[in-house]
């Protein structure tokens, strides 16, 4: 017994490491290597010689950014759109399921099943830019906010977590007067600050990430996210990878430091509310396992 | 006894009509108007707005006005090479998806399972949950860092070893490899979370009696630790299966390139094209439609087929 135990210890023993080793080539390795891109001398990139430690150190392409006045700016507008996005559509999260979270309410049903519809069935891209564009969205900082402002999903999970706070709480606001709305703002609003915290950055790493409806919906350089500038880049980037015997050309080695650089630059505030993030983020792929 | 007339009390009362129900809660009608709103404008009115596939869709006459066409629309698309290589690319890449996505989790979660130490485990976690929170755009940046023919850390690694570069991002072959590879990276954390869970609620008192009974580490995962995730395993496979037809936009627009637009070209990316580019709204919108149509008809058969399995379905 105690030798199967000592073997079973060696064999997790052996395991981890191996995991652990894994972990690092495939996960913290390609990190690195951007890193070290982005510091490197452009003749070192170009020979291939950087792989984990930055070659020459050269912050050019870090200097190159931070004096770019529209990424700098681009940067704000992200930071200020995130914002806006996340408040507005928990709100509408919280609108919708409050009330759906009441068994009694009436109508819950129909209601229900009118926004569970749109998970599975959708009119397309073609009809959506129609819709925007006649409402006169196109090029307007609202093309980027109100398409998106609500996630059904989101709102399952939120429902579920408003059905396990007790009944009782409810009714006894009533008893001393307190409306539905203000049984949402005194009561439920401060109960689940958790789960509101867990939803509004989902909300904001989902708005934050998207480059599609900026894509779609604008073309003013200054209502232009982080993500759909940095996806300009790297189409640039792709179709010099096509051009092989493009001319050894020492503007275009340093593109890529500053390609390295900006990915750095776009993935840092992610990379900084992670820590977070992770406290929570389990939790609410937990409730959401749950179907409403 | 007095309680149970309570009850009864309160139902009765709950049965008055709409009318009163509405009056003392309007304030829950008045919340739940405004997502109604929302979904109303963004998810129906578009749905609405699909009469084009049936219409030769003219901007200045709009969504009312232009001309039925009956299907006409669909004729034409169906009788068009490129619509049918795209129904394919999005079939290509959406199962292999799932071929080595969907299995990658439950292994890694069968792995972390295994570690004791649980700062490691934590800090193992923490890592390979990160890339589900970087965009597609910074996972195609890491790809084409990592990639690219001259500079990428790959090919200075076999150029280094004296063999010849590999145009990794520009080969058909290996630009697929390279997209399934980098969506297995991206997801494997986030995946393996719910497995984690649902390994977590597996009595123990199962492991404790198959060690009595001598059984090896294979054999308890095997014979207690995936049959007690089994219906986490069907439900989520269900869910994929459902997904088929829907590969997204953004990770085949981000990643594909001129070289490979053979493979990579999906139907997301071929309406955005088609429609946004060419402007030719109605046959966008049309294959638009058929992926829809084909995609909630996939949703419903797949949940049957788990019903007739025993297990929950999605709903």
């Amino acid at each position: 017994m105690s030798k199967s135990i000592k073997k079973s210890n060696k064999l997790n023993h052996v395991l981890s490491v191996l995991l652990l080793l894994v972990c690092i080539v495939l996960f913290i390795f390609p990190f690195l290597n951007i890193v070290a891109v982005s510091l490197s001398s452009a003749r070192a990139v170009y020979s291939g010689e950087v792989y984990l430690w930055p070659i020459e150190l050269d912050t050019q392409a870090w200097q190159l950014i931070f004096q770019n006045a529209s990424l700098i700016r681009s940067l704000v507008f992200t930071i200020f759109m995130t914002f806006i996005f996340t408040v507005l559509a928990m709100i509408l999260t919280i609108c919708a399921a409050y009330p759906l979270s009441k068994k009694n309410f009436k109508g819950r049903n129909v209601i229900l099943l009118v926004f569970v519809f749109t998970m599975y069935f959708s009119g397309g891209l073609i009809p959506k830019y129609l819709v925007v564009s006649s409402l006169n969205l196109l090029d307007t900082f609202w093309a980027l906010i109100l398409p998106g402002m609500f996630s059904v999903y989101n709102m399952l999970i939120l429902k579920t977590f408003f059905a396990s706070i007790p009944q009782s709480l409810e009714e006894s606001a009533r008893i001393d007067g307190c409306s539905d709305i203000g049984i949402v703002i005194k009561i439920i609003f401060p109960l689940s600050l958790p789960a509101i915290a867990t939803l509004s950055l989902f909300y904001a790493v989902s708005r934050w990430n998207s480059f599609s409806d900026a894509l779609f919906y604008v073309s003013k350089g200054e209502l232009q996210p982080l993500q759909l500038y940095l996806q300009r880049l790297l189409a640039t980037f792709a179709n010099s990878e096509e051009v092989k015997d493009a001319n050894q050309n020492v503007t275009v080695v340093l593109q890529e430091s500053l390609t390295a650089a900006s990915i750095i630059f776009v993935s840092v505030p992610i990379i900084m509310v992670y820590p977070f993030l992770q406290k929570y983020f389990v939790k609410g792929v937990m409730i959401g396992s749950v179907k409403g | 006894m007095e309680l149970s007339f309570g009850k009864k009390k309160t139902t009765s009362l709950r049965k008055t009509n709409w009318k009163d129900y509405f009056k003392s809660h309007w304030q829950l009608y008045l919340l739940v108007s405004l997502p109604l709103l929302q979904v109303i404008i963004f998810s129906y009115v578009p749905m609405y707005g699909i009469t084009i596939a049936f219409k030769d869709y003219n901007i200045f006459k709009g969504v009312l006005g232009s001309e039925w066409v009956g299907l006409d629309v669909f004729r034409y698309i169906f009788s068009y090479n490129r619509f049918f290589k795209v129904v394919r690319n999005t079939l290509t890449l959406n199962i292999l998806d799932i071929i080595f996505g969907f299995p990658a989790p439950i292994l890694l979660a069968l792995l972390l399972n295994e570690i004791k130490n649980s700062k490691l485990k934590k800090s193992i976690q923490s890592i390979v949950y990160l890339p589900h929170f970087l965009s597609v755009v910074i996972v195609a940046g890491f790809v084409y860092q990592l990639f690219s023919t001259r500079r990428g850390l790959v090919n200075s690694i076999i150029t280094g070893l004296g063999m010849e570069a590999i145009p990794f991002l520009t080969e058909i072959n290996s630009w697929i490899t390279i997209y399934v590879g980098s969506g297995v990276w991206q997801g494997i954390g986030w995946g393996s979370i719910i497995y984690l869970a649902a390994i977590s609620g597996i009595s123990p008192q199962l492991y404790e009696a198959a060690i009595v009974d001598g059984a090896s580490k294979l054999r308890r995962m095997w014979h207690i630790t995936l049959p007690g995730i089994r219906s986490t395993i069907i439900v989520l496979f269900i869910l994929k299966i459902g997904g088929i037809m829907s590969a997204g936009f953004e990770r085949p627009y981000v990643m594909g390139n001129a070289l490979v637009s053979d493979v990579s070209e999906v139907i997301g990316v071929f309406v955005y094209h088609v429609g946004m580019e060419s402007g030719q709204y109605s046959v966008a919108t049309a294959v638009g439609l058929f992926q829809s149509v084909i995609g909630l008809i996939l949703v419903v058969l797949v949940n049957r087929l788990a019903k007739l399995f025993g297990e929950d379905g999605i709903w």
